[in-house]
């Protein structure tokens, strides 16, 4: 066990490098002259220069890889052209937001997307199964930004339940902290309940159809036990499977949702620096975004033994 | 239907003893039996109309701008009102309908070719599998928008350049599928067979391999093509998209951001269209799957 999980987080070393390479890369795979579109079209010779210098745009490719990821490692992930701070700096800043508004989407996804899976696969064939996937088909269709209008035009402005835009820091008590948060992860959420109740009800189908649980039901164990401890603990290795590839969606789907709901969260930051065609910070945000992707689909991987001892690698 | 396995022909077809079936009856049994692909055709077709016939469905000129007639709301003369600059959006919707189709559409093409080119090879290719599928693990490790937004970033505003940027993310997921499916073919006897009866490997792969990938590879493609469709639209949403200049519904979208409190109707319309397409093409794509691969079907 403990070997497996040594010799999987030594496995995810190359991974991050390839990663950093890509990520890094970008400035040289696009066409054109990098520097002068991150200057804009007023820009004047010397300021594209400066941009080049600032961005190692006249150094050798290699020599200037090494020196990047050397400065990432001791946690560089270099300076903003428009702020001229630390990138880490501003990104760390945005950090508990961001990290508050997925963690509550990911416990709220998870706690409605299972039983609502569940739910369906039990009543499979039946109004209540095809009523919770239509709802999953009409998840992954309508677009974030449309699910957070429209729940905001319908919960914030007509029913004043809750705040149209805005963060309140956990620091000012958690009820402010929660209410501030929940039409956002609920939009965010949209699609993430999609994917992960349709995984739920295919893997619990399988699941169900199985002898050990007509055997279960035989001897006479109550439904809600055959359910929720025989049968949905062996369809849980496909189901955190999707909770971690779905993990990007969420990721991608922040930077929309703090757009709409004005939190200042790193998705915020993100789009601030499209704006500003500040590559530096871009640059920064995908490379923790992706760590933090790998990092999740780690700990997923982590997570098999745990629901499936058959598993060793 | 007959059947042709490595290039042999077996069962010719049997005569028809039955009474051919009346045409009408046909539609019917395929509506019966596939009322997702019938739907999400039917809606998919009606966007389709409005993106190619555009200049003759009432609309005007989607650019013009009239200050005297800004944000009106939806009345007899403007369907669907007017934004700031007193531009109709009902046109602007309409003629955004290409955009998000084209894009859509271009991004399933590409990302299918060049993700089963690479799939392909990797299956049987064995000293290039190892190399191919560690860059393609790399490139699924960085979240796709993300990637999108960063290439957008470096690249000018352009329809071609958003569609370039959304199909990169895209690739390595067919690439792997269709490797996927490569690799079980391989050990098939129809293509055991093929080699040890001298076939040479171009041949194979375009006459054996590739007609066995398209049934997995076009329920993919109906997915990609829904996902690039809200890409687009988000990358132009929070301006790193189609140029503001070219109505997309994105972009109409960004522009009633700052008014959708007062004035949601500017955001409202290509909302509804947005999602109706997207639906549209997810549809099609969850019946084209249960009619190719019942097995799935169950299993998803």
């Amino acid at each position: 066990m403990l070997t497996y999980i040594l010799r999987r987080i030594a496995a995810t070393v190359p991974v991050m490098g390839l990663v950093a390479l890509f990520v890094f890369s970008l400035l040289y795979i696009a066409p054109g002259d990098p520097a002068a579109i991150i200057a804009g079209d007023q820009a004047t010779v010397q300021q594209i220069a400066h941009i080049r210098a600032s961005l190692g745009l006249d150094r050798p490719f290699l020599v200037r890889f090494a020196d990047w990821f050397w400065h990432v490692l001791h946690g560089d992930l270099g300076t903003s052209i428009f702020t001229n701070l630390p990138v880490l700096k501003m990104i760390e800043q945005r950090a508990p937001t961001t990290l508050s508004l997925m963690t509550i989407t990911l416990v709220m996804s998870i706690a409605i997307a299972v039983p609502m899976g569940v739910l369906a696969a039990w009543k499979a064939g039946t109004w209540i199964d095809r009523t919770i996937m239509v709802m999953a088909v009409l998840g992954f269709s309508v677009p974030v930004f449309v699910v957070g209008y429209v729940l905001a035009y319908a919960f914030a402005l007509q029913l004043p339940w809750f705040p149209v835009q805005g963060y309140v820091s956990l620091s000012h008590g958690f009820w402010p902290w929660l209410r501030s948060l929940i039409l956002p992860s609920l939009t965010l959420g949209g699609i993430y309940i999609a994917l992960i109740a349709r995984i739920t009800r295919a893997t619990m189908l399988e699941v169900l159809s199985q002898d050990y649980i007509r055997t279960a039901r035989a001897k006479g164990v109550g439904r809600r036990e055959i359910l929720y401890v025989h049968a949905l603990k062996n369809a849980a290795v496909p189901i955190v499977t999707i909770i971690g590839i779905g993990f990007a969606a969420l990721i991608g789907g922040a930077v929309v949702t703090e757009s709409v709901f004005a939190l200042p969260g790193i998705g915020r930051l993100t789009v601030d620096a499209i704006l500003q065609r500040d590559y530096p910070v871009i640059q920064g945000v995908v490379l923790v975004f992706s760590f933090i992707y790998v990092l999740v689909n780690l700990v997923v991987d982590i997570l098999y033994t745990v629901f499936d001892p058959r598993i060793r690698y | 239907m007959s059947i042709t396995l490595g290039g042999v022909a077996a069962a010719p077809e049997l005569p028809d003893v039955l009474p051919p079936r009346r045409a009408r009856g046909r539609v019917m049994r395929f509506v019966v039996q596939h009322p997702t692909i019938v739907a999400g055709g039917l809606l998919l077709g009606v966007m389709v109309f409005i993106a190619i016939f555009a200049p003759w469905l009432g609309t005007r000129d989607p650019e013009a701008i009239s200050p005297i007639y800004r944000l009106r709301p939806p009345q007899a003369a403007y369907w669907f009102g007017t934004d700031m600059l007193g531009r109709d959006i009902y046109s602007r919707v309409i003629y955004g309908s290409r955009v998000s189709l084209g894009v859509g559409f271009s991004v399933a093409i590409l990302a299918s070719g060049i993700g089963m080119a690479i799939g392909v090879v990797s299956g049987f290719v064995r000293w290039l599998d190892m190399a191919l599928m560690r860059i393609m693990d790399g490139l699924m490790s960085i979240p796709g928008i993300l990637l999108a937004i960063a290439l957008m970033a470096l690249t000018r505003g352009s329809v071609y350049n958003v569609v370039v940027a959304i199909t990169i993310p895209q690739v390595p997921q067919v690439a792997r599928l269709v490797r996927g499916v490569v690799l079980t073919l391989r050990e098939q006897p129809f293509v055991e067979a093929a080699v040890a009866s001298g076939t040479r490997l171009p041949k194979i792969l375009i006459k054996h391999i590739v007609p066995n990938t398209m049934a997995a590879l076009s329920v993919q493609a109906t997915y990609i093509c829904a996902s690039a469709m809200v890409i687009e639209a988000i990358l132009s949403f929070i301006g790193a998209g189609t140029p503001p200049t070219i109505p997309s519904w994105g972009n109409i979208m960004a522009e009633g951001r700052a008014l959708w409190q007062i004035k949601p109707y500017i955001v409202f319309f290509p909302a509804v269209f947005l999602s109706i397409t997207v639906l549209a093409v997810n549809l099609l794509g969850d019946g084209l799957r249960d009619a190719l691969d019942p097995r799935l079907a169950k299993r998803l």
